[in-house]
Parts: structure tokens; sequence; C-alpha cells
């Protein structure tokens, strides 16, 4: 499981580049480096506030998986779109949403980036043309077909990222997509974070053919299979595909492979797994491994990674404070946003 | 003469020639020229890019509407049939529904979803649904029921420039309808009911696929000496409650007639409506005439039997008026 080669069984990524890295390389190398440990101390902090009761409903973490959003998210430029899942904070952090509005989200307060309505899995912001936070399994996918046929019908060079689970390659609206994206060569990046597990059912136990990726090669979308916990490998990858897509190729797919370190959400006892297994998976978190290879590089040292992780920590207790000092909307306001009228519903 | 077919034909021809953001996405609406023939000649008119066949996929292509839509687009979802939509709901419901509201008012959805709906042509269990309270239900939805021909000619170009979703209702018995329109017949109000018929006894409120019968009843209670008076409700969310109370106030009587299975159905909704809005004003209870609680048959007798006819209409408005 260790190997881009093993995972990949319709493409295979790039090698990675020669270690001797530039200061540009280094200084991007950090920037990464800094948005891994940007997600997973801003989820930890959420862990801990959904047990102090400051946030509630539905919580899924991400911690584990954040190579994706942040390799994927450095191949899109500001015109292109995102369209994600209930476990997307991730996305929305790297994508540019401030840790301020998503922690406000979370609280529930006006001043989130859904206005206190949506909470943790409806996490939205037109400015970063970030299109949700889509809470049942697959619903996101026909959103970001239709997104990219709209690109397509007005002749704008635009990408449409949509992030899923392996969850939702069992779901009709997977297939229904995947078909049609490739039937009208539509400019979609379909980023398939394959966790192993449909909450708690194991991929072998969901899917008959468990190599997602070939799926989506079924249906003629150019698919490849890479390690999700290895953020350059999933940064290579995105490059690839969305340069294919930008080249007018048509949809691509690629199955990132990953590992969920926490439970599928606050309410799950995770008792499915096995302590092997994840101790295994542990070995490979993109944290750690990243850390280590730029060590070995040369291109971080302890003082930098120290500033890092103050950063980080200035950025979540700054969003706390903000959300704390965040206000209650009016109940007065209830029925707002069932109409853009504002009138309410009848 | 024209026919509520080609009253919507002209809906869409209209929309797409003055809105280049316009373009209709569904099974057959293509080269078939749509299953009720609603967009034959259209794809010749405006070609494939914007009159786009889909695969058999409702969940994706009404999906794919939202994100159109989302996208600066103002699409037109053609479903085949109110039937075939149930494997829509959850981008429907889900989606487009939820979508502004769970944004906090940062992404409303201007999309238009066509569907043909309603019994009456022998097409069994699977392909005569009433389902307009189920749509009607959700918030965040509007549902219109054009029952005439200028509705069928003018309430799509409304829907399109509305902000929020819309779906329209086209009644399959309807669409050979024939008569006069208009040559400047255009867009019309969606906020609110009709008068079909003026009355005093009783009112009749019903909407779609029912207003003709409900029409042919109220002459016949004419003949018999009861005057009825015809709301055709034309929009079933928001409902327009105050040209209802307002009739009920007069006549003092109502029935609600509705095709839809009784329980839970939009007269159900409606007789509430009019306990609430005007109890002290009712001689005595609102009647409801509806469809037979039962899949639909197929053998013609069994079917009449299962749908409201327009002598049940005048039975429910005798029994309410006593005479």
């Amino acid at each position: 499981m260790s190997t881009t080669s093993e995972v990949a069984p319709v493409a295979t990524a790039a090698p990675a580049p020669a270690s001797a890295a530039s200061p540009a390389d280094s200084a991007h190398a950090l920037h990464l480096l800094h948005e891994l440990v940007r997600i997973r101390r801003f989820e930890e902090r959420c862990a801990e506030l959904y047990r102090a009761e400051k946030i509630r409903g539905f919580l899924h973490l991400y911690i584990g998986e954040e190579a994706i959003a942040v390799g994927v998210i450095q191949a899109l430029g500001p015109e292109d779109a995102i369209v994600s899942t209930y476990r997307e904070h991730g996305h929305a952090l790297v994508r540019g949403v401030s840790a301020r509005a998503v922690m406000a989200e979370l609280y529930g307060k006006q001043e989130g980036c859904s206005g206190g309505r949506g909470g943790s899995m409806h996490l939205f912001d037109v400015k970063t043309r970030f299109y949700g936070g889509h809470a049942i399994v697959a619903s996101c996918l026909p959103v970001a077909l239709g997104l990219a046929l709209a690109d397509h019908m007005q002749h704008r060079k635009r990408v449409t990222a949509c992030f899923f689970g392996d969850g939702a390659v069992a779901e009709g609206a997977f297939h229904e997509t995947l078909n049609m994206a490739a039937l009208w060569r539509l400019p979609i990046l379909f980023c398939c974070e394959n966790n192993l597990y449909e909450m708690g059912t194991p991929l072998a136990s969901q899917h008959s053919e468990t190599k997602l990726a070939a799926k989506a090669a079924a249906y003629r979308v150019p698919a490849s299979a890479v390690d999700g916990m290895d953020v350059e490998a999933v940064e290579r990858a995105a490059h690839e595909a969305v340069q294919a897509i930008r080249d007018g190729k048509g949809p691509q797919f690629v199955e990132f492979l990953t590992y969920r370190f926490r439970s599928h959400s606050m309410f799950d006892p995770d008792q499915y797994r096995s302590r092997v297994e994840a101790t295994e998976w542990l070995q490979r978190c993109p944290i750690k491994t990243f850390t280590a290879r730029l060590r070995e590089r040369a291109a971080l040292d302890d003082t930098s990674m120290a500033t890092i992780e103050a950063e980080v920590l200035r950025e979540v207790d700054d969003a706390v404070a903000f959300a704390e000092a965040g206000t209650w909307e009016s109940v007065e306001s209830l029925t707002r946003h069932v109409y853009s009228s504002g009138g309410a519903s009848r | 003469m024209t026919t509520y077919r080609e009253a919507m034909r002209e809906a869409i021809r209209v929309a797409m020639k003055s809105d280049e953001r316009v373009f209709l996405m569904g099974e057959d609406v293509g080269q078939y020229g749509g299953c009720f023939a609603v967009s034959k000649g259209l794809l010749a008119e405006f070609g494939p890019e914007r009159i786009r066949d889909t695969p058999l996929s409702e969940l994706s292509f009404v999906g794919a509407g939202i994100g159109a839509a989302l996208g600066g687009m103002r699409p037109i979802v053609e479903i085949m049939t109110v039937n075939f939509s149930l494997l829509a709901l959850d981008q429907v419901v889900n989606t487009a529904a939820a979508l502004l509201h769970m944004s906090g008012g940062q992404f409303n959805v201007p999309l238009v979803i066509r569907m043909a709906t309603g019994p009456g042509r022998q097409l069994a269990a699977q392909h005569s649904h009433s389902l307009d309270g189920w749509y009607a239900h959700v918030p965040g939805l509007k549902v219109l029921a054009p029952a005439t021909l200028e509705d069928a000619r003018g309430m799509l170009p409304t829907a399109l420039a509305d902000p929020d979703p819309v779906i329209i209702l086209e009644y399959t018995r309807l669409y050979g309808l024939e008569g006069d329109l208009a040559a400047d017949a255009g867009a019309v109000p969606i906020d609110r009911a009709a008068v079909r018929r003026a009355g005093t006894d009783v009112t009749l409120v019903t909407f779609g696929g029912m207003l003709a019968g409900t029409l042919t009843a109220a002459e016949q209670l004419a003949r018999d000496g009861v005057s009825a008076e015809v709301i055709d409700l034309r929009t079933l969310r928001p409902l327009d409650d105050a040209t209802i109370l307002a009739s009920v106030r007069k006549t003092h009587r109502a029935v609600v007639v509705d095709e839809e299975w009784r329980s839970g159905s939009l007269a159900a909704e409606i007789s509430a409506r009019i306990m609430e809005g005007a109890f002290f004003d009712l001689d005595g209870p609102v009647g409801r005439v509806c469809g037979a609680e039962v899949p639909m048959p197929y053998a013609r007798h069994m079917e009449e039997a299962a749908l409201p006819q327009v002598a049940t209409i005048t039975q429910a408005a005798h029994a309410l008026v006593g005479r």
C-alpha cells in the first residue's frame, strides 16, 4: 500500500523530482506544510470544542486526509470552482475561506461563512467560488457537472473540482455524472478521496471492483490512482489533470488513497477498524512523512517548524476568539433565505 | 387557434431567442422533439448545445441544471413525467430548494423544471401519479400548475425571470387543449389564484388537470340552481390564501377538487387553511373530492372510479349546499 505504483491500477503519477530544491521550491514546500498543519490544528481544536459543546450537530473531521485538499487546490486558480462534501473544512480553509468564517459557522454564528444556517456540513463562500458543503453522499457530483456545463456553454476556460469519497462511487449519481461528463467532455476534475470506509463498512464489502479509478476509466474518463498521503504526489497529479482539462481533454479522475485518522463523525465509536491497520496508516501521516522528507532535503529545521506551529496556533486561537465574539442571528429573520425576495414561505 | 402544447413551445422559443443563457435539457427533447412533442422543431432552430438531449439520468441532469444555474445559465430542465421525477427528488429537495438557505443567502438557483403530470390515460400505477402536493410541501420551491392556454404561454417567462427554483407541472390531458390565444400573449403573474367562474352558493377550489372538469360541474350545478364559484389555484406554492378565503367568506361553503390521493394532499392543506382563516364564515364542513387511495389501476372503468369525475364533484356540492 505504500507506493504510488501499487495503488495505481490505471495510470501512475510522475516520479518525484530530485531532492535538491531551489529556494522557490523550498518556500512552496513550506507553504504546503503550513497548510497541512493548519488544517490539522484547526480540526483538533474543533474536536475539543465539540466536546465542550461549542460545536454541535455532525462534525466530520478530515484529519489524516489533509494532503488531498492541500495538494489539489494548488492546481486551481481563483476563477475555478470547488464543490465538496460534508467533510470539507480542509477544502474550505485551503481554498481561502478564512479560519474565522469557518469557525464562526461551526459555532452557528451569523458571522460564519454560511451565516450560521449551514454548520459544519454546509460551508459555502461565493467569493472563492466554494460551492459547498453537500451532505447527501454523491449529491455534489451533479452540481459540479452543471457548473462545468455552464463554463462549457459560455466558452469559459475554467475548471470545476469536485471532491467526494469512496462511498459516493456506489451511488447512482456518480455513474450518471461520470457518463455525462465524458459524453459532453466537460471541464471537471473528479477527486475521489478513498479512505477505505463508507462510514463503517470497508471498501471490499461495498464494491465489486475496489480499484475505483477503473470505474471512472470505464466511462472513458482518464483516471489515475495516487498516494493521497503524499502532498507532493497529490499536487503533481492534480497539476497534470488540471492541465489536461485546460488543454480541452475533458474530465479527469484521480483516486487518492488515504485514511481517516478520526472516527467518521463525533458520534461514531469507531469499532470497525483494527488497531494494526490504523497504526500502519498513522506511520504514513501526511504531516509526519512530509516533515521527514523536508528535513532530509534540509528544507526544514526546528526553527521553521516552530514558526509554522506558532503561526497556525495564532490563527486558530484568533478564529476561536472571533467565533466566541460572534453574534446570534435574530429569530425574527428565521424565514430569510428561503426565497431570494426574502419573503416568508406560504 | 393554438394548443396548450404549442403555447408551451412558443414560450420556450421566445425565451431562448431573447436570452442566450436559456437552454432546454432533458430526455428526448432534441431529435425526438419531446415525449409530448412540446420541443418539436426547436432542435433545428437552436441546435444541440441549447436543445440538449440527456441520457436517462434524471438525478444528475436535474443536478446539472442546478449547477448550470449557479454558473450563470438559465436552464429549463424537462423531466419526461412526474413519475420519473422521483429519481431526481434528492437534487430537487436537498439541493435546489435548500441551497439558498444553507449558504446563508449566497447561492440562489434560478432553475426551471418542467414535468408532465397527471392521470387519465390508462397508464396504470407507475405512469399516472399526481404528486403536486409533494412538491408544494417544500419551502424554497415555487410550484406552478398552468391549466389554461394563457398560463401555458405565460408562466414560463415569469418562472425564468425568478431567481429561485420553479417547478412547472404540465398536465398531460391538457396538451391537446385548443383555443384562441392573443397574438401578444406573454408573461403572466404567478402570485395570484384566478376566479375562473363567479358564483354565490359554493366555492370549488381546484387546479391543473381538474379545472376543466370542475368548470363542467359548475355549469351542471347552475342548471340545477346552484351557483358555484370556481377558483383555479394556478400557483401551488406559495398558495394565494387571500383569493380562496375571500371567496369562501362570500359563498360560506367550499369543496376542494384534487386528483391526488386524499391523505396528505394539497386538498388537505387548503381545507385546513380555510378552517384556520374562515371558520366562522362557513355554513358547513369543507368538502374534498380526491383520488381514491389506490395505485392507479389500468382498466378504464377502474381508473375512472379512482379519479374525481364531474358527477362526484356535483354530488359533493349538492350535499354541502343541501339542494
